[in-house]
């Protein structure tokens, strides 16, 4: 049955005569499917609904795709950037809302916007060592239903007034309490040890790097443009489910133009000499939830689902934004040479290239890294991966249309490239192509704190 | 039917003006219609004991196999005591001339006081052949108007259907036994005035009260009103379904499908790969490549007079409802030779309906394409058939104004609308193996709606 399926060497291959109770790794997992919601701007279609709502309705969804009801998958790895304390085991509470088997283990994970790519490279580990052969990553972030949070004092003197035992201590507890204390603290993404948002800080990577606003402006149209298409071509007919009444990702303008781009005004940057960064070319904040599937080939075989593209390889690497030695999000200028520098490949090995668009100024500021001999020598130690053709480059759109629930884009660009190469891999063998070609996807994530998740799917 | 929405006081108004005009019209009086549990289908068959009226060897037998599903079957007239007919079944396959009927037919009227409420009234009686002498096939033909007749009369949810034979099916053939035990059943709660053409003798499922087990269905428009009923009814009846709707309509057609375990397909119809997109997931997991029953519910409306038609309401109603039909199962015919094809048509496409000539063109043709795969199918061991809803109460006819919903619901013989799942358990029956004997044919599901055959 796993003849059908791409059969990378094993060990288990080579030697069939084993001792038979021995569970031997498969070697190999591979991307089944996936599901998301369309994304919502904040305060939008999604306004009413919780982390955990989405995330439920998100498996769901893969579940009626896949028609998985009933099944006991080997664990489901989910999570939320924004968390509430409610939440604090989201992903089982999630599998328990659905028509999973209720016997399904689930573990709550966060890493920032690399939530649900940290969880599908977890699970793709599992399932190569053969403890489990399938698991969801999945993630979901609601900015509307964003936690608030009360005063440090207010919080310190409701614990204690808990702790009270006498009216004269509560009430002498309660005259400490000043009105300003009860005011909410608003929920922010700011980063804790710089105070800096996201967008100051790639505001100071965009200086460093010299990204122009002409620049950031046309990876936010092809971003645009490229979406547009995907949707109206279909792809996401087997990768989306609509929730509660939107059918398609609320930030997509799919009639905006270089024009229309470069008269927005500047947001982040301000306080320097010339701003560049818009509203057009930084993510909205946004609303929804992804889930993608994986499996071993043998357990996609025996439920006549299909082997997408199997996880070859990923990497993560961290910055030291903090002290000023690189830009925030840049990491993904380290993770991805070392995972292709371990896998012997180039860039011209790779088909097709998904860097999350946190900011446009992300995707310049990361390629123009790969390219400078400079910087990978002196950094990394490697040679420059050299210039990225764009036409390889989130040619289905990615955040800066769609949208990015932070949790969510993982599993969003796992799913979407894992079809995208399938859809590749499909038209080379009608073609006439060998089926032993690979058809390789590289994805970086990058993320809060300096960090960033790179990972090799091959079809 | 009063609005629920009425304000208290005015609905003891509302309820004695309906039942003037009721008696005033000759209507019939609404009552709760006698259907489906799904925690004990078929359990019991019918609202109580079986009469079978007539003699011979087809009376024999349909009384032998109606006592074989357990049923309280009586051959003596004699009203049971305490107790109402839940059915009585008048066999007529032996009629050769006018005439012939008179003591069977006469015996029925004395047992009509005596019915249930939600009773069933069944002749089983010989299609008019082409060899037939000018008496018999007057005879024959005789019964259907005895049927429909019979259907304007019968009240308390009671109805009146046929089941004509085709001369070389015998009564115990599994499509006659399994047409009748529809028609007996609370499945049919709406389905009244009808003949049913038996043609060929079909199979006897595994199970009568799962009859689809082990198939895979495939139903259009699936997330919603009918097409969401229909699955329900299909899953209960054994079938594992492949739920197919527009990708905008993706999560109401995930709750549906997940409900009853089966697959949901984001798919438009309309698309010109939709035939070989659908084939490429029936071939995948949990199908595996099985695929035995399609059913094209996918409707839209866009109602107009035709004066004022544009064609963004004509064109969009020919794609959806009609020629998307057609183009699916073209593509899938080829793969499954044998498939059985079960298709939405109206009412509206038999008798017309002001403000529908998009509609009725698209519903019209569902009939004559359903005639004409039947032929194609049945080479391949297939089948097609329609079935015509009438005013079934839906999101779509909760939309026509108050008056003429009032009307569309009181001109049936039943006094009211239908149910989403009574067209779905029509479907159901269509699908199953013992309505194999049946081709071609066009079921009503209208509750004898007072307009057309």
């Amino acid at each position: 049955m796993t003849s059908t399926t791409p059969t990378p060497s094993t060990s288990s291959d080579a030697d069939p005569v084993g001792p038979p109770a021995t569970v031997r790794p498969s070697g190999t997992a591979v991307v089944v499917g996936g599901n998301r919601t369309p994304f919502a701007k904040a305060g939008g279609h999604f306004a009413g609904a919780s982390n955990l709502d989405m995330l439920t309705t998100v498996l769901d969804g893969l579940v009626a795709r896949l028609g998985l009801a009933g099944e006991r998958i080997g664990e489901v790895r989910a999570g939320a950037v924004l968390n509430h304390s409610k939440d604090f085991n989201l992903a089982r509470e999630a599998v328990l809302g659905t028509t999973l088997a209720p016997t399904t283990p689930a573990v709550t994970v966060q890493r920032a916007c690399a939530t649900s790519i940290e969880a599908a490279w977890d699970l793709a580990n599992k399932i190569t060592l053969g403890q489990i052969s399938s698991g969801i990553a999945g993630g979901a972030d609601s900015t509307s239903d964003a936690p608030i949070v009360v005063s440090e004092r207010l919080r310190h003197t409701l614990l204690k007034l808990n702790r009270a035992r006498t009216i004269p201590d509560r009430l002498k507890l309660v005259g400490q309490l000043r009105p300003a204390d009860l005011a909410p603290v608003a929920p922010n993404v700011n980063e804790p040890r710089t105070g800096l948002s996201m967008g100051e800080h790639q505001a100071l990577t965009n200086l460093q790097w010299q990204v122009t606003r002409e620049a950031q402006d046309a990876v936010a149209l092809a971003s645009h443009t490229q979406l547009a298409r995907a949707w109206e071509d279909g792809l996401f007919d087997d990768l989306v489910t609509p929730f509660r009444g939107l059918t398609r990702d609320a930030a997509l303008r799919a009639d905006t133009t270089a024009e229309a781009l470069a008269k927005l005004r500047t947001v982040f940057g301000n306080d320097h000499p010339e701003p560049t960064m818009t509203a057009g070319n930084s993510t909205p904040l946004s609303d929804g939830a992804a889930a993608v599937l994986l499996a071993s080939p043998a357990w996609a075989a025996e439920h006549g689902l299909p082997a997408l593209a199997r996880v070859v390889d990923a990497e993560a690497a961290a910055v030291d934004f903090v002290h000023g030695q690189e830009g925030l999000l840049m990491g993904g200028a380290y993770a991805v040479p070392r995972l292709l520098a371990r896998q012997g490949l180039g860039l011209d090995d790779i088909d097709l290239v998904e860097i999350h668009e946190a900011f446009a100024g992300v995707v310049v500021a990361t390629t123009a890294a790969w390219a400078d001999e400079t910087f990978c020598s002196e950094e990394l130690g490697l040679p420059a991966l050299g210039t990225l053709d764009t036409a390889k480059l989130n040619v289905a759109g990615s955040s800066l249309a769609a949208g990015h629930p932070f949790a969510a884009t993982g599993a969003r660009i796992v799913a979407t490239l894992a079809t995208l190469l399938a859809r590749r891999k499909a038209a080379l063998i009608a073609d006439g192509g060998s089926p032993d070609t690979p058809v390789r996807g590289l994805i970086s994530v990058c993320a809060a704190g300096g960090q960033a998740v790179a990972m090799l799917l091959e079809a | 039917m009063p609005s629920p929405t009425l304000p208290a006081p005015l609905r003891g108004v509302s309820k004695q003006l309906n039942r003037t005009i009721t008696q005033a019209l000759g209507l019939t009086e609404a009552v709760t219609l006698r259907r489906t549990d799904p925690a004990s289908v078929d359990t019991p068959l019918t609202a109580g004991p079986v009469l079978v009226i007539g003699q011979g060897g087809d009376a024999d037998a349909v009384a032998h196999q109606l006592h074989d599903w357990h049923l309280d079957v009586r051959r003596n007239l004699a009203a049971p005591t305490q107790q109402r007919w839940g059915a009585v079944v008048v066999v007529l396959t032996d009629l050769e001339a006018p005439g012939e009927e008179a003591e069977r037919v006469l015996a029925l009227g004395a047992t009509l006081r005596e019915l249930a409420r939600s009773a069933r009234v069944v002749t089983l009686s010989r299609a008019v052949g082409d060899g037939d002498s000018p008496a018999t096939a007057a005879a024959r033909a005789g019964v259907s108007g005895l049927v429909r007749s019979l259907g304007k009369e019968l009240r308390q949810g009671a109805t009146a259907n046929g089941i004509e034979l085709a001369g070389e099916v015998a009564v115990t053939d599994p499509a006659a036994l399994g047409t009748l035990r529809f028609l007996l059943s609370a499945r049919s709660a709406f389905v009244d005035g009808q003949l049913l053409p038996v043609t060929g003798p079909g199979r006897a499922p595994q199970d009568w009260t799962r009859p689809l087990v082990g198939t895979v269905v495939v139903v259009t428009g699936a997330a919603r009103g009918i097409g969401a009923e229909t699955v329900r009814v299909l899953a209960r009846d054994g079938a594992h379904v492949l739920g197919v709707d527009v990708p905008a309509a993706g999560e109401a057609l995930a709750q549906v499908m997940n409900e009853v375990g089966g697959v949901a397909l984001q798919l438009d119809i309309t698309s010109p790969d939709a035939g070989e997109r659908l084939l490429e997931r029936v071939a995948r997991g949990p199908f595996n490549g099985r695929l035995d029953v399609l059913v094209h519910n996918a409707g839209i409306l866009r109602d107009k007079l035709l004066a004022n038609m544009r064609p963004e309401q004509w064109e969009p109603v020919i794609a959806v409802n009609l020629a998307a039909q057609v183009a699916v199962t073209t593509a899938v015919a080829q793969a499954y030779p044998g498939l059985v094809q079960v298709s939405l048509a109206s009412t509206s496409g038999i008798a017309g309906n002001r403000g529908q000539t998009n509609y009725g063109f698209s519903k019209a043709g569902v009939i004559g394409a359903t005639q004409a795969w039947a032929a194609v199918l049945a080479d391949g061991g297939g089948r097609a058939n329609a079935v015509a809803p009438g005013f079934i109460e839906t999101e779509m006819t909760a939309s026509i104004p108050t008056m003429q919903r009032e009307i569309s619901r009181r001109v049936s013989s039943l006094g009211q609308g239908g149910k989403p799942v009574d067209v779905a358990e029509a479907v159901a029956f269509l699908a199953s193996p013992q309505a194999g004997g049946i081709n071609g044919a066009v079921l009503r599901v209208c509750g004898q709606n007072l307009v057309g055959r």
